[in-house]
Order: structure tokens, then sequence, then C-alpha cells
């Protein structure tokens, strides 16, 4: 069977359901709402596993499922090999989300990143220790910094609330998803004019590592034909 | 299990008896040269490397987390260790040998071990700093002649003089020497300075506003946002001030541009790059300085029985990989294999040893050889 992992709740699922309808794919929740089961009619040999959108990359890069659904943001941070063990099959145009470096919109003289660069040579100067940027996706940060040629910075965790941190005092700077700007704006922050570390969207990914048997292969070819997508040869 | 370093097979039988015997040789070498031999600890304070590398070291050092004692990493290099023991019980000058494992995240993608090991000699000394870098070079020449490598040497100080000599600002000067390391954002640095770019709507107003004044850039600030976080207003308006003041000055002029790209150009051997900075010098008299650490170098070596007149030279060697060497650098690698990291590299890093130890510091400088890609290339 072809293991297709989905978000198990919310916004993204829904819109996962309706993305794979257009291809006579139907995906039925079975059971009471919480449980966290379902089936797939219109196409045969292939089973849904539904997991928390964040855990989709982890099972997508251990081979435990051959497709998922999940945000660039999500593999692109937390598998350093996607482009090895993945492919990205279809871009799949909602879910989408800017990762973007904001600052105090107070700070009037700050609009690049060569700018945040030079506030950082001072800030050091000035405080004794570096700037700190609040985020959850520390290693895109820090490759995006790294080829802005940004130093004496720091990253500090945030795994929530991010807009909130440079308030209380414990960040100068943030690096996180936006989509409308709207909580931007409300926490009185602006994003730098070439600030824009990746435009991510939600997006159905294959894994390299999976099993792939006759079976498997068939019905990848069938979902890709029903979708209109062109079939991969996933590698033996 | 993964290979666990440059020779896989060397973590029992024949392969551990070579390197072992190889490492031990290569000890014994550096105590004849009057090394004491240590042994650094190997989980060293984060902070301590974090104030040093920035953000970036955490892409090449494995950190550990540990509730009770903080963030500890595992060595990437002997440098720092041996210099935090040296300034806590050291003796001057001094000499010390060591040899054990490094541990290195490496790019994903990249196959090279995450694991290896470094043996390594380092030199504290106020005295003559020239028979001092001909003493740790020649030392590793010796441990590595008659197999077959190449050389190539540099000084990272000769670049550091050229930006010493230009005209321009002490605020440029300074975020040129910021930015030495990373050749790319130098360069664009170089860029904006030789010719102003294109300037924003925003930064337009926010340059009328410091020209009006302080109170002007105040207003700014009140009409954009209320003022949070630790950045205070006085620092917003400092470097709009500072801004407007940038704005006034004159482009780097175009003998200052060619001073840089003479530098950066500069290649062939210890001596004829002593003359090409000495020419340098007669235009620009900051490089004399630079010029007489090139020549008595070249003097110090010749002493050692290396010829200045073939030894390479290149001023741009070592200026993006060995990012705390400020002064002269060497590497020794194996052509016929790419596949391989530098058997041997090292330098001086004066700078280092200074914001390791809060104050003047101590001149030193040190070189390390991988006796496993050294044992690795020449097969059993």
């Amino acid at each position: 069977m072809l293991k297709l992992g989905l978000p198990s709740k919310g916004r993204l699922q829904e819109d996962a359901i309706r993305w794979f309808e257009r291809g006579n794919i139907t995906i039925r929740r079975t059971g009471s709402g919480r449980e966290y089961a379902g089936r797939v009619e219109g196409i045969d040999g292939v089973e849904l596993v539904l997991l928390s959108a964040g855990e989709i990359p982890r099972e997508l890069n251990a081979g435990r499922i051959h497709m998922g659904v999940t945000g660039q943001d999500l593999v692109h941070e937390k598998l350093p090999h996607w482009r090895r063990d993945l492919v990205e099959l279809a871009e799949m145009g909602f879910g989408h989300a800017d990762l973007i470096v904001a600052v105090p919109s107070s700070w009037v003289d700050v609009e690049t990143m060569d700018d945040l660069d030079q506030v950082a040579a001072a800030f050091r100067a000035t405080h004794g220790h570096r700037l700190r940027v609040a985020t959850k996706y520390h290693a895109l940060v820090r490759t995006f910094f790294r080829r802005e040629g940004v130093a004496d910075y720091r990253i500090v965790d945030s795994q929530g609330a991010t807009e909130g941190t440079i308030k209380n005092a414990t960040a100068e700077a943030i690096a996180d998803i936006t989509s409308s700007g709207e909580t931007l704006r409300a926490n009185h922050l602006k994003i730098l004019r070439d600030g824009l570390i990746l435009a991510s969207q939600a997006t159905l990914f294959l894994s390299q590592t999976a099993q792939w048997g006759a079976a498997e292969r068939a019905a990848l070819v069938q979902l890709c034909a029903q979708l209109g997508l062109t079939a991969p040869a996933p590698r033996d | 299990m993964r290979a666990a370093g440059y020779l896989p097979e060397a973590l029992m039988g024949h392969d551990l008896t070579r390197l072992s015997a190889l490492t031990d040789d290569l000890l014994a070498g550096f105590q004849a040269a009057g090394a004491v031999r240590v042994e650094p600890p190997a989980l060293l304070d984060a902070e301590t490397l974090l104030d040093l590398y920035g953000e970036d070291i955490r892409t090449r050092a494995y950190t550990t987390h540990d509730p009770a004692e903080g963030e500890r990493m595992l060595r990437p290099d002997f440098t720092v260790p041996v210099v935090e023991m040296h300034t806590a019980m050291g003796q001057e000058p001094a000499r010390y040998c060591y040899a054990g494992p490094v541990w290195r995240r490496q790019e994903p993608g990249s196959d090279r071990p995450t694991e290896y090991r470094q043996v390594g000699y380092e030199l504290f000394d106020r005295g003559d700093e020239a028979a001092a870098d001909a003493e740790v070079f020649a030392l590793i020449a010796a441990a590595l002649h008659g197999r077959g490598l190449t050389v190539a040497t540099g000084d990272m100080g000769v670049l550091r003089a050229a930006v010493s000599a230009l005209d321009i600002s002490e605020r440029r000067r300074a975020a040129l020497m910021r930015h030495i390391w990373r050749p790319a954002r130098f360069r664009k640095l170089v860029e904006r300075f030789a010719a102003p770019m294109a300037m924003t709507e925003a930064r337009a107003r926010l340059l009328d506003a410091a020209r009006e004044g302080e109170g002007a850039v105040a207003a700014l600030i009140k009409q954009a946002a209320p003022v949070q976080g630790v950045r205070a207003r006085a620092e917003i308006i400092a470097r709009a001030m500072a801004l407007k003041e940038a704005s006034e000055e004159p482009p780097l002029t175009a003998a200052d541009r060619a001073l840089l790209d003479q530098v950066t150009g500069l290649a062939g051997t210890v001596a004829s790059a002593a003359g090409a900075v000495r020419a340098m010098a007669r235009a620009h008299a900051g490089m004399d300085a630079a010029a007489d650490r090139l020549t008595r170098r070249a003097a110090a070596l010749a002493a050692r029985g290396l010829d200045p007149a073939t030894l390479p030279f290149a001023a741009q060697f070592g200026r993006t990989t060995l990012e705390y060497y400020d002064g002269f650098v060497f590497g020794f690698v194996d052509e016929a294999r790419p596949d391989l990291p530098p058997i041997a590299s090292g330098g001086r890093y004066d700078a280092l040893t200074a914001a390791l130890s809060g104050g003047a510091g101590i001149p030193a400088v040190g070189g390390i050889i991988r006796p496993e890609v050294l044992l690795a290339r020449e097969g059993s």
C-alpha cells in the first residue's frame, strides 16, 4: 500500500482534501470527527495516515510514509538532506507562508539586512552582547544570515508568540512565518526589504527512502495520472 | 556504523598501529623542539566559542545540552582550549604540543568525517615574531618532508595593513576590518564606498531629518511607531546621524581601490611578495610595516633552510577558511587528492588570544597535522 500522510486536522487538511478532489480522489474521515482515521476512495492501493503537520517531514525522511502533504518551511528547516531524500511532487497553491526577518517599526534607520548587520555591530559594542534574533527556524535563519554576511547576532529559540519577544526584551529582531503581515503590524514590526528567507506553501512530497514495491509504484503512477502530475521514478 | 575518520580502518589492527606510531613520531618531533605535551579538555564553554566565532559556529561544532552546566561544545579544534590553558597557568614563552580528536559538523551532503584527529604545535612568544612564524612552519614542513605535498602560504596582515592605509573614515575602516574574513561582504562594502548606491525614499527622508537635527529624527521615529525593546531611541538617533555623516563622505579614491586590488591579487613567492608590498609602500606609507614583516619573515625562513624564492605566497590564501588567523598562514595539500582536506595548516592568531583574554593577549602562532589524512593518502 502507498501510504499518504496528511495533516490530522485544521485548514491545511481541509485544503489538501479539496486539492485531491480535483483528481477524483476522495479522502473521507471515518469514525467520529476526533478519531484520526480515514480512507481514500477513487483510487486503489493508497492508504491514509493522519499525522501532526510538524511530524510529516520526519515520517517522510524515515520512509514510513511514501507521500505526504506539509509546508516547505518545515521540510527545509528540519531536513538538511531534503533535496537528496525527498521530491517535491507538486506545490499545492495553499498554505502560503513567508519566512521573513522583521524589526521594530521604530527602527527608522533599518531597511535592509545590510542595515541590520551594521546595527548588530553597534549593538554589541553598546550592550556587550550580540543582537538577538528570535525564531523557531534556526537552520534556515543561520544559512540566510551567513549568505547575507550578517555577523554579531545570536539566535534565541522562540516556539510561539515570537512577535512579542521584542516588546518583552528577550530579542531585538525576529524571523517568523507571516501570511498577511497583520500580526506584525499589530506588534509594531516591519519586514526588511530584502528579508524574505523563504516563500513557502503546502507541497505534496514524495519520500525516496520509503519502500517502493511494484504495488506502490503502480499506485503512484495512477495517482499522478489522475492529478495531472508527471510521475517521477522513485530511486531503488 | 559511519566511517569514524579519514582512515576508517584505524579503529583497530594494522592501521591503528600505523596511526599511533605516526602520532608518537610527530609528538616526539615537537617535544624535541621544546614543546610541553598537554591534554586540553574536549568539552568547551559554548559562550566562549559563540563570542569568538558568532552564531555560525553552531553549524561547525556539536553543541551539548546540560541543564546544570549549560551549553557546551565539543572542541572543533585545539586552539581555544590551549590558549585558555596557557592564559590560566602558562609561563612565557611557551611551546605546547598535543594529539587527539576534534569534532566537526559537516555541510549537508558532505561525506567528510565528523570526528578526526589532529596533532599540533603552538608557540606563545612576545619576542621575534618572524622567528616564531618560521619556527612553527619549519617544524611542520620538516615533519611532512619528502611526502610530495604542495605548500601554500599567505599573510592576512597584508590586507589588514592595506585597510589601515586607506584614506577613509575610521567608521569605514572598522566596517572593512570587521568583514575582512568574508570576501563577498568585503567586496560589497568596497563597491559601496567607491560609488554610493541609489537611495530609497525612506532613506532620503531619514537623511533629510538627520540634516535638520536630532529632534527631527526623533519626530520621524515617533511618527513611525512606539519605541520598544532593548535598542533605545538614542541608539536609533545616533545611527541616523552616523548615516548622514557617511552620506557626506567622499567616495573611495581610485588609488585606494587600486591598492585593495593589488593586495587581493598579490601572488608569487615569499620573496617576490616582500618586494611587491615594498613597492606598494612607496605610494601608501602605511604599508611599510607589512613590507618589513614580510622581509623579516623571508629572512627567518631562509635561516631555517627554507628558500623564500621558491616558497609560494598568495595574499588571499586562508582568507575564507582560516578565519581566526590574522598574520602568517600556511597549508599543505595533496593536489592529487582534492577529496581530502589539507594535510596540515596553521598560522598566527594574535587577535584570538587578545579576544579570549579580554586584554592584550599574547602573540601566538601554531599549526596542526591531520595524521589520518596523511596515512589515508599513502595507503597501507
